[in-house]
């Protein structure tokens, strides 16, 4: 009789807490998180992403490093005046830049597109908006780390720098508003074209912008008709920004900032009105 | 761990409001018409399943529901808000499973669902979740190297793991093995259970057996009949048997009540004879009596005699006609 008892009893006892933990589990609690928790996490994945993906691993950082060093120590091509580091250091800083806030981030929106991923975080709490600020905000952090490597980079192979404290600040606003250039024109690609076409036309941008955009030697080397052509392109005005501080310790003209400034406005409007989510 | 309490500080409207009401639906895409005025309504803590062939517009109205895309007509509305214009409100409430992808290739399975899970104020653990639909192992492998039916199931876990009110499933066991869809479906009655209420799309009908309390059933884009799978299915019996000679029809059909139908197949060299009723109610314990008295006076000995309702099968195949389709 006692041990029927306890026979009994001893596997309701067990049995009770998973049985209540199964029929609890799915009762409804809805509610959508803090807005900054949701972009945290969000941006969180998003770098972490970033940071895995072979191949925009090599056009971030090892192609910008390689070709730092690489013509750095080798004589082969013609910087310009000084230091071939001086002279070279501003223009694969822009390379850089360039590098994460269009290539890398039109292919990875591209290809999120086309694998239903926007479509399913559009069901989800986190906004448009929310999804924009923590895809700047990877961007950013990338670029930070990109920098980061560069200078270092730089400075073990003699790179002087001698940028003011006003100078410091140029360079930050340009690399903000560079990089609201470049990630408008990537989200414009991205968000209208097929992710095949994305992955091909972003490639090919990044290695004529490498060969165009005064990133290894000054855009005063092309003839003059042409020099004028380049010197509208995001990426020239880059560059050329960063060597006017970097290298020749002026400051730069409001001009690159106008043509950064124009870029981010024409592609902006463009994306926020042809984006297609899906 | 997780706070119960939770649950009932939602304001989550009246509670007699449908889960979805769909009145009139429309949807073209160019010169094609997807739906053409669907209506149906979906119960709160019930399961309703929208079981069709391809094509019939399943999906279109569960992505006008899920606020996807906008509707060319009619009325929608989703705990009673309106799947666009209310849509902020809508997403904590509402859980969603497209038919595929929706995960980046390179994100690690246990690393996207808590990705889904942070964006909820009251989550589900998503360990505890991996391991309910038997991903736990899996939880290091990028999205891209998991086979169909753990995709599947990662997704179907982003879709509850917020605690939704409401999920949209569509066609949430496609390509699944048994142990996994058994699975699914587990989690599927588990849901009903806590008093969520669940729209899926299906074209197995043992699934929507199974799993409904409603059944809607969608053919070229409007709805052609609905019900529980028994009032589907209810009364309509049909009588069988099969013999050694063959069996005339006739006589027999003569025998039996007026509009009674007898039809008589030769397979394998055995006659089978199907009888049906015109009344479905007619198919009673009188009726078989008059068959097997019949048989009697014959001299037909009818084997394998036996009476069946029918399955949701039949009642799809006689809505949806038996033509093999080639849209």
């Amino acid at each position: 009789m006692t041990e029927h008892t306890s026979g009994t009893a001893a596997p309701a006892a067990t049995d009770a807490p998973t049985a209540a933990l199964d029929a609890t589990l799915f009762v409804p609690a809805p509610g959508a998180a803090p807005m900054w928790r949701m972009i945290a996490a969000q941006a969180r994945m998003e770098l972490r992403v970033m940071l895995r993906h072979g191949e925009q691993f090599l056009l971030t950082m090892v192609i910008p490093v390689l070709l730092l060093v690489g013509f750095s120590l080798v004589n082969v091509l013609d910087v310009g005046e000084g230091a071939r580091v001086d002279a070279l250091t501003p223009g694969v800083l822009a390379l850089a830049v360039m590098s994460t806030s269009f290539t890398g981030l039109a292919i990875g929106t591209g290809f999120e597109r086309r694998y239903g991923v926007l479509k399913r975080l559009g069901a989800t709490p986190l906004s448009r908006f929310g999804l924009l600020a923590a895809k700047t905000l990877a961007v950013l952090a990338v670029q930070a780390i990109q920098i980061t490597v560069l200078c270092a980079v730089a400075l073990l192979l003699g790179w002087s720098p001698s940028p003011g404290p006003v100078g410091v600040l140029a360079v930050l606003g340009l690399v903000l508003l560079a990089t609201a250039a470049f990630s408008s024109l990537a989200l414009l690609m991205a968000g209208t074209l097929r992710a095949e076409a994305t992955l091909a036309g972003a490639n090919l941008v990044y290695v004529l912008m490498l060969g165009l955009g005064g990133v290894l030697f000054p855009t005063s080397s092309f003839p003059g008709p042409m020099e004028q052509a380049v010197s509208v392109l995001p990426i020239t005005a880059l560059s050329s920004g960063l060597r006017d501080v970097l290298a020749g310790g002026t400051l730069p003209g409001a001009g690159v900032f106008v043509v950064l400034a124009v870029w981010t406005a024409v592609a902006g409007f463009l994306a926020s009105r042809l984006f297609r989510w899906e | 761990m997780v706070k119960h309490g939770a649950a009932a500080h939602v304001n989550s409207g009246p509670m007699d409001t449908p889960a979805v009401e769909v009145v009139d639906l429309v949807k073209r895409y160019g010169a094609t018409t997807a739906v053409t005025g669907l209506t149906f309504t979906a119960r709160r803590g019930a399961v309703t399943a929208l079981l069709g062939p391809n094509g019939a517009g399943k999906t279109s109205t569960i992505e006008i529901c899920e606020g996807f895309r906008h509707a060319d007509g009619g009325r929608v509305r989703v705990l009673g808000l309106d799947p666009v214009s209310d849509a902020t409100a809508l997403k904590p409430r509402v859980g969603v499973m497209p038919q595929s992808g929706g995960v980046p290739t390179g994100a690690r399975t246990a690393e996207w669902l808590r990705l889904m899970a942070s964006f909820h104020a009251s989550p589900i653990d998503p360990g505890v979740l991996l391991e309910r639909l038997g991903l736990t192992a899996a939880s290091q492998t990028p999205f891209r190297r998991l086979s169909g039916g753990q995709q599947q199931r990662l997704s179907l876990a982003c879709a509850v793991v917020g605690r939704p009110e409401l999920v949209f499933l569509d066609e949430p066991t496609a390509g699944l093995d048994p142990q996994a869809r058994m699975a699914a479906w587990d989690l599927v009655s588990a849901l009903r259970e806590a008093g969520v209420a669940v729209i899926l799309t299906t074209h197995y009908m043992e699934e929507a057996e199974r799993l409904a309390d409603h059944v809607v059933i969608i053919d070229r884009g409007a709805v052609v009949t609905e019900g529980s799978p028994a009032e589907l299915t209810q009364g309509r019996r049909e009588l069988r048997f099969s013999t050694d000679a063959p069996v005339d029809t006739r006589a027999l059909e003569a025998a039996l009540p007026t509009g009674s139908r007898v039809t008589a197949t030769t397979v394998g060299g055995r006659h089978e004879c199907a009888v049906a009723t015109a009344e479905p109610d007619a198919l009673g314990p009188e009726f078989l009596a008059t068959v097997t008295a019949w048989c009697a006076s014959s001299g037909v000995l009818a084997e394998d005699l036996r009476m069946r309702r029918r399955t949701l099968e039949d009642v799809f195949l006689e809505t949806t006609g038996r033509e093999l389709r080639h849209s």
